[in-house]
């Protein structure tokens, strides 16, 4: 399993705190270049605060991520996209009421540059950009296998097709790192099996993944390396064969010392 | 928009019957009389200031309820430059820019204090904005004399297009041409270009920016989408509309008080927005047009129908003229919510609303 020197992403000390309640406590790990990588643990472990904090949406309390070697600090979700992470979320968030091509398109903004100026005057240098932008969402939405849906309204897609075209839009901002938020949720079997398809062919374009993930199948099958979170720390970290045996992994999944985590 | 219709003409045949209308309209107007002119106007500085304040509500979602203070703005930078007051003459076309620019200003003085408010919040932010402003117009008569204060400024200079002055009557073989049918051409040429500008910008990775943040701000952002930057863009864009529509009120009325910039304008010019429907910028168009002229057709219709039918008048016509149009917009939001003319995309968002409240 590929863990390269230098890792694309790399979190030290993570810390988070919601009032008395510490959602995340010292949390460390790398993710290396080309790696799909897992973030899983019981409900309530912190997979999804890890993921606010990592893209900007909630600060940190202690703690630094590096990209690329470069400390991020505190940045806001849009310089997050910006220096190459885009994510998607666990409930989709799509611009509903905007067609799929739309939407990708609207993922294109950042790696864009048309003004108001351009726009006004439809420069030629504009329309050029304007037909890359829509040339570029048309293959995403292709590359993704919902080419046929670009002019239908986001949220009349079917949920499988939601979650892909919530991957495309990611995709179209170029990011070194796609973090995606339990892609496969509420997916059938089949679905969960093209979504795998999908995210090796995402990898094997040089994408490196973060994925939470509830399916272990799915999880065990699909990432080089998981990420075992509970009450806020790190419990274990490895290939996912080596993590399925751990027994304080076991236990916290069934019970034993943290029953409370299995429920909640 | 263009495409569509051209399917037994091309498309230039309807260009040209349009102009060929918009041309000879003032001239059947002036059949009725050279106060439906002034009317027609009016009606087009309303349409220009609706489809300004449909960036900011329409495309961008944000809801502002002192937009009238553009308005103000762009009609004081006219009237302080091209008046006797301070003694400045400057030219029309310099000005022009001068108040959409300071209007921009003024947009992104109200946006930068708001960006993290949305809804009602950010309604009654604006709406005290739009106070603040004629407030200050009202007493920024000293130590400094800046506005003149309740007294207003007279004696603007009218606009002067390559040496032709459009104040007055100008006698063109034969025919006199008043000023108002001057101001009209003028101001359609305005509204042709500020229809333009509208729709490219709508239909561009600005426009897509300001309809990401409508639908989904926390998802907008996720996208590299620099909020902020984007917001204050769409206030700005959206002030400078109406800087350039007060600038050309200030010229075609010669006279300018705050008395013209109260509430109740801010108001009207939404209510444009919303009947016409919210983000269709023809639907904007059509909404101001009807707002503007039912009020004048009302006051001229009402009057000889109350005589007609009673012998004398009963109820005042100005009275009746706002219990008809408050009717008339209670059953507009009752029978056509989303407007006359809706944006598809608002259209499905009123839908989903329903779905909700039913589920």
């Amino acid at each position: 399993m590929p863990e390269a020197a230098a890792p694309l992403l790399a979190a030290e000390g993570i810390t988070r705190r919601f009032g008395g309640l510490a959602a995340l406590t010292d949390v460390s790990f790398g993710i290396g270049r080309g790696e799909i990588y897992g973030l899983i643990g019981p409900n309530g472990a912190g997979k999804t605060t890890l993921f606010n904090v990592l893209t900007g949406l909630y600060s940190l309390d202690a703690g630094v991520f590096r990209l690329d070697g470069k400390t991020m600090g505190s940045v806001m979700p849009d310089q997050v996209a910006t220096l190459g992470i885009a994510r998607t979320f666990q409930n989709i968030r799509l611009f509903g009421n905007l067609s799929a091509l739309e939407n990708v398109m609207i993922g294109r903004h950042l790696r864009t540059r048309a003004g108001v100026w351009g726009a006004v005057m439809r420069t030629a240098a504009t329309r050029a950009e304007e037909a890359e932008t829509e040339a570029r969402a048309h293959a995403l939405l292709e590359f993704v296998g919902i080419g046929e849906r670009a002019n239908d309204m986001a949220r009349n897609l079917p949920y499988g097709a939601q979650r892909r075209l919530e991957i495309a839009r990611a995709l179209a901002t170029e990011p070194k790192l796609l973090a995606l938020d339990e892609p496969a949720a509420g997916m059938n079997a089949t679905e969960k099996q093209s979504l795998r398809r999908l995210l090796e062919t995402i990898r094997a374009s040089g994408t490196t993944i973060l994925l939470i993930e509830h399916d272990m199948r799915l999880v065990m099958g699909l990432c080089d390396r998981v990420l075992v979170l509970n009450h806020g720390r790190r419990i274990a970290e490895g290939a996912p064969a080596d993590v399925q045996r751990d027994p304080t992994v076991i236990g916290a999944y069934l019970g034993g010392t943290h029953r409370e985590a299995a429920t909640t | 928009m263009s495409g569509a219709q051209g399917r037994r003409f091309p498309p230039w045949v309807g260009v040209v019957l349009v102009t060929i209308a918009l041309v000879a309209l003032p001239f059947a107007l002036m059949q009725a009389g050279t106060a439906w002119v002034r009317i027609t106007n009016f009606a087009i500085l309303f349409v220009i200031l609706s489809i300004g304040l449909n960036i900011v509500v329409g495309f961008a979602g944000l809801l502002d309820l002192g937009y009238i203070a553009f308005y103000a703005v762009g009609a004081y930078v006219y009237a302080l430059l091209a008046s006797p007051f301070f003694g400045l003459h400057w030219p029309f076309w310099a000005i022009l820019p001068i108040g959409a620019l300071v209007a921009c200003g003024f947009g992104v003085l109200l946006g930068a204090p708001t960006l993290k408010l949305r809804g009602d919040y950010l309604a009654i932010v604006t709406l005290g904005f739009g106070e603040i402003v004629r407030i200050l117009l009202n007493n920024l008569s000293e130590p400094f004399n800046l506005t003149n204060g309740p007294k207003g400024i007279s004696s603007i200079d009218p606009v002067s297009v390559f040496g032709l002055s459009l104040g007055g009557t100008t006698k063109v073989a034969g025919f006199a041409i008043p000023d108002a049918v001057k101001y009209y051409f003028l101001l359609i040429v305005l509204l042709v270009a500020v229809i333009v500008v509208a729709l490219r910008l709508q239909n561009s990775r600005i426009g897509r920016a300001w309809e990401a943040i409508r639908e989904d701000e926390v998802a907008a952002r996720a996208m590299g989408i620099d909020t902020t930057r984007v917001k204050l863009l769409a206030f700005a864009l959206g002030a400078a509309f109406g800087g350039v529509a007060g600038g050309l009120f200030a010229a075609i009325q010669g006279f300018i008080s705050p008395e013209s910039f109260v509430l109740n304008e801010s108001v009207m010019v939404l209510a444009m927005v919303v009947l016409g429907g919210m983000g269709n910028v023809w639907g904007v168009v059509l909404g101001a047009l009807l707002l503007s002229f039912a009020p004048e057709l009302l006051r001229y219709t009402i009057e000889p129908a109350q005589r007609a039918l009673f012998g004398k008048s009963l109820v005042d016509s100005e009275v009746l003229r706002m219990l008809l149009f408050g009717a008339a917009m209670v059953a507009m939001m009752r029978f056509r919510p989303a407007g006359l003319l809706p944006s598809a995309v608002r259209k499905r968002e009123l839908a989903r609303l329903a779905q909700d409240d039913n589920a």
